[in-house]
């Protein structure tokens, strides 16, 4: 059974046989994403209530924390995948890695951006050098390394490997960030949701949350798996497999 | 928004501008390798044809 399981695993990860695979999955992820979204929305804007400190201010919370909480996991994500791809030369691996990198930047800005503007009300500041935002900060810059090496260097495997090793050095970054609050003396909060105890968060507050937090992974998911198929085309561009779908597709 | 309208609407749309640029530019990054792939295609049946 095991040699099942690893004879699937190898025909999976052919980019030849991985194409065709997440083409059928993404309009599952893209369309669970919106529903999950409308319905995590309409839940935070219109049903949750104000915040009893904070108003109305605090509905920043439904894109800030679930774009944060992704800009962690798909940097991991990135940082295993290069490792996979280092380790096993794994193709696909870099294809996944070089996909997500730019989603994750994405996230990472999101994340920094709705912060400040949020801040700027209720701190007082749109920015503090404080750990938290700062780690948060040096994450984008880690993104953004990821993908100028990806773009500097003209040899694909040397690419992947510059990149790979800057994602898997950096990923001493993510546990900074996550335990910074706890660690420092920082402006931004302690944790509410990812900690070992019950959410100190109301139920009405923390449905709409985890129904953001669901819809922006399954975002993810159908944008990686597109991004992951352009991969697979233009690495593969020269290989039968890719001439043939592309003379197909008419 | 309780006077709080423009940093609540602002933090909404930016997020929603972004993901809408990553989802437009994931698609457009298909078209472009699927036209390159393309244009390698006609290069070789033209040089073929010599």
């Amino acid at each position: 059974m095991f040699k099942a399981i690893w004879n699937w695993i190898q025909t999976f990860s052919s980019p030849k046989h991985f194409y065709p695979m997440a083409g059928r999955l993404i309009p599952w992820f893209a369309v669970a994403s919106l529903l999950l979204m409308v319905w995590g929305l309409y839940l935070g804007l219109f049903v949750a209530p104000p915040d009893y400190q904070q108003g109305e201010s605090y509905r920043i919370i439904y894109i800030h924390v679930p774009a944060a909480w992704m800009s962690l996991f798909v940097y991991v994500v990135m940082a295993v995948s290069a490792a996979i791809g280092l380790i096993w030369q794994i193709r696909l691996a870099d294809m996944v890695a070089a996909a997500s990198a730019p989603i994750g930047a994405a996230f990472t800005f999101i994340a920094l951006v709705t912060g400040a503007l949020w801040g700027k009300p209720m701190w007082g500041t749109y920015w503090v050098w404080d750990a938290r935002l700062t780690s948060e900060l040096i994450l984008l810059f880690l993104y953004l390394g990821y993908m100028a090496l990806q773009s500097a260097i003209e040899e694909q495997r040397t690419a992947d490997k510059a990149s790979g090793l800057l994602a898997i050095v950096g990923v001493v970054n993510i546990p900074i960030i996550h335990y910074s609050v706890e660690w420092w003396n920082t402006l931004h909060q302690g944790a509410t949701v990812t900690k070992f105890d019950k959410p100190s968060i109301d139920t009405s507050m923390l449905i709409p949350l985890l129904l953001m937090a669901l819809a922006f992974k399954l975002l993810y998911a159908a944008l990686v798996l597109v991004r992951a198929r352009n991969e697979a085309l233009y690495r593969d561009r020269n290989r039968r497999w890719v001439r043939e779908l592309i003379k197909n597709l008419g | 928004m309780g006077g709080y309208a423009f940093y609540v609407w602002t933090s909404y749309g930016i997020t929603f501008a972004v993901l809408l640029a990553l989802i437009v530019t994931s698609i457009r990054q298909r078209r472009n390798v699927i036209a390159r792939v393309r244009r390698a295609l006609r290069r070789e049946a033209l040089q073929q044809n010599r």
